[in-house]
């Protein structure tokens, strides 16, 4: 069996991220944050060393401006729905999620005005066309760092220094580069990051967060949802400092204790190791992919430009054929179809057809690259 | 009042409290989370425990890694 669904999910996880869930829930089990005695530490130190591993991954200088939560979703809800009122005005790309788009339409009916700069049919996007796009009541600018359907890399360090130049936030969706792309929050000018734990961070499912930049006034800032904090108890207003004022209700500590293994993985091995193997790989496939007549394969065919993740089709059969032959015929799991982002196959001219998503992660080796171009090439010929 | 051994730093929370730990830790000044004396809050978490000779110091500490404090107590 080949993995190829690392944009999804990454799989396998490393070594030590289950022993750490398990470690908690056999050995720690205790609230964090609620009550004082040892376990509860314990698991309060758990958490704690989570926040600092993913402040020091992002060179994020505060770890408590970070913010658990389930997945980068909730982080993009917090800082959209948190921050955007009636009349300002939010830009974002053409390349987008349904994490980011669904929030700002809804936002939209509210009165939220929304500008979506167009990106290429490759999926790239001209920082000049975001510079032009600011309008002296636009408040933030939210981006994907990369696309989920082709991987493109969209230029964050490049609009990070427009949005200081103009005094705009900028908002980023680190969905499918956390841990896979540096990313250092300070040196890119980025405000609000969003990540997820279960892809590139490489922990489990329910797991993500928001790092909350300096620039962003936390007096301003609604929480999603309001409750116990273990903090502040003899109040009945919800907190108003960070992390506590965003984090109602129990955490996933579990779930918390398998990223900070994740995430000790990703640091010992180094994103730059990482983003070298995964580029290596991804030049592989796309290069393989481009020889095979009748394959189409979407993006900038650019490694140096990209995640992991190639999005192709194969001329005379559906997507969704594909992705049951590869599964069935040669054991290799894949996505298929508008993965979620309408607007970015709206984009790459793939709507609504959609595309075989082939996501690949640090586990994935050249051999099963090699395995999978056989099989996708076998597929063409017997299309043809 | 002379003689208290030790002293409690209260901080907003949890959070800050594993943070506090962390910086003096770094400092290498011993420190020990305890649960927060009924008499001095009514909160239901952690405070930070340091000898009351290092008072001063942890003060000076953890005022240069921005970390928030609400008070210090003798215990």
């Amino acid at each position: 069996m080949i993995y190829f669904d690392n944009a999804a999910t990454s799989w396998p996880k490393p070594p030590g991220v289950a022993e750490a869930m398990v470690h908690f829930l056999n050995e720690v089990g205790a609230n964090p944050g609620r009550s004082g005695h040892r376990l509860a530490v314990e698991a309060g130190r758990i958490v704690y060393q989570a926040r600092e591993a993913v402040a020091g991954l992002f060179g994020a200088p505060d770890p408590l401006r970070i913010v658990f939560g389930q997945n980068a979703t909730e982080a993009i809800n917090l800082a959209l729905n948190g921050l955007l009122r009636p009349g300002d005005h939010v830009i974002t790309s053409s390349m987008e999620h349904n994490s980011v788009m669904r929030p700002l339409r809804a936002l939209e009916r509210q009165g939220v005005e929304l500008t979506v700069v167009p990106c290429t049919s490759a999926g790239f996007l001209d920082p000049a066309d975001v510079a032009a796009a600011i309008r002296p009541h636009t408040a933030l600018i939210a981006l994907n760092h990369a696309s989920n359907v082709v991987g493109t890399l969209l230029p964050v360090a490049e609009v990070g220094r427009i949005a200081r130049e103009h005094n705009v936030l900028l908002l980023v969706d680190a969905a499918q580069t956390a841990g896979a792309y540096p990313i250092h929050v300070q040196a890119d000018g980025i405000d609000l990051l969003a990540f997820t734990g279960h892809k590139s961070l490489y922990g489990p499912m329910g797991t993500g967060g928001l790092v909350i930049g300096e620039r962003v006034d936390v007096s301003r800032l609604e929480p999603l949802k309001r409750g116990g904090t273990g903090s502040r108890s003899e109040r009945e207003e919800q907190p108003d400092f960070l992390p506590d004022m965003c984090e109602s209700g129990t955490p996933n500590a579990v779930g918390l204790a398998g990223l900070g293994a994740g995430l000790r993985w990703v640091r010992e091995r180094g994103v730059d190791a990482i983003r070298a193997h995964e580029m290596i790989l991804t030049q592989r496939l796309i290069d393989g992919l481009l020889s095979i007549p009748g394959v189409t394969v979407y993006g900038g065919h650019d490694a140096a430009r990209q995640t992991a993740t190639v999005s192709f089709n194969i001329a005379g059969l559906d997507c969704s054929e594909v992705g049951l032959r590869l599964d069935e015929e040669h054991g290799i799991l894949c996505r298929v179809g508008l993965h979620c982002a309408p607007a970015a196959h709206r984009t790459l001219g793939t709507f609504p057809v959609g595309t075989v998503r082939f996501g690949l992660g640090a586990f994935n080796t050249a051999d099963e690259v090699d395995a999978a171009l056989l099989a996708v090439a076998r597929l063409a010929r017997e299309a043809r | 009042m002379t003689g208290h051994e030790y002293a409690v730093i209260l901080v907003p929370s949890t959070s800050h409290a594993l943070r506090a730990e962390k910086v003096l830790q770094q400092a290498g000044i011993g420190c020990k989370l305890i649960p927060v004396p009924r008499q001095l809050s009514s909160d239901c978490g952690v405070c930070v425990r340091i000898g009351r000779a290092d008072q001063e110091a942890a003060l000076r500490v953890l005022d240069a890694a921005r970390v928030e404090i609400e008070g210090i107590h003798d215990l």
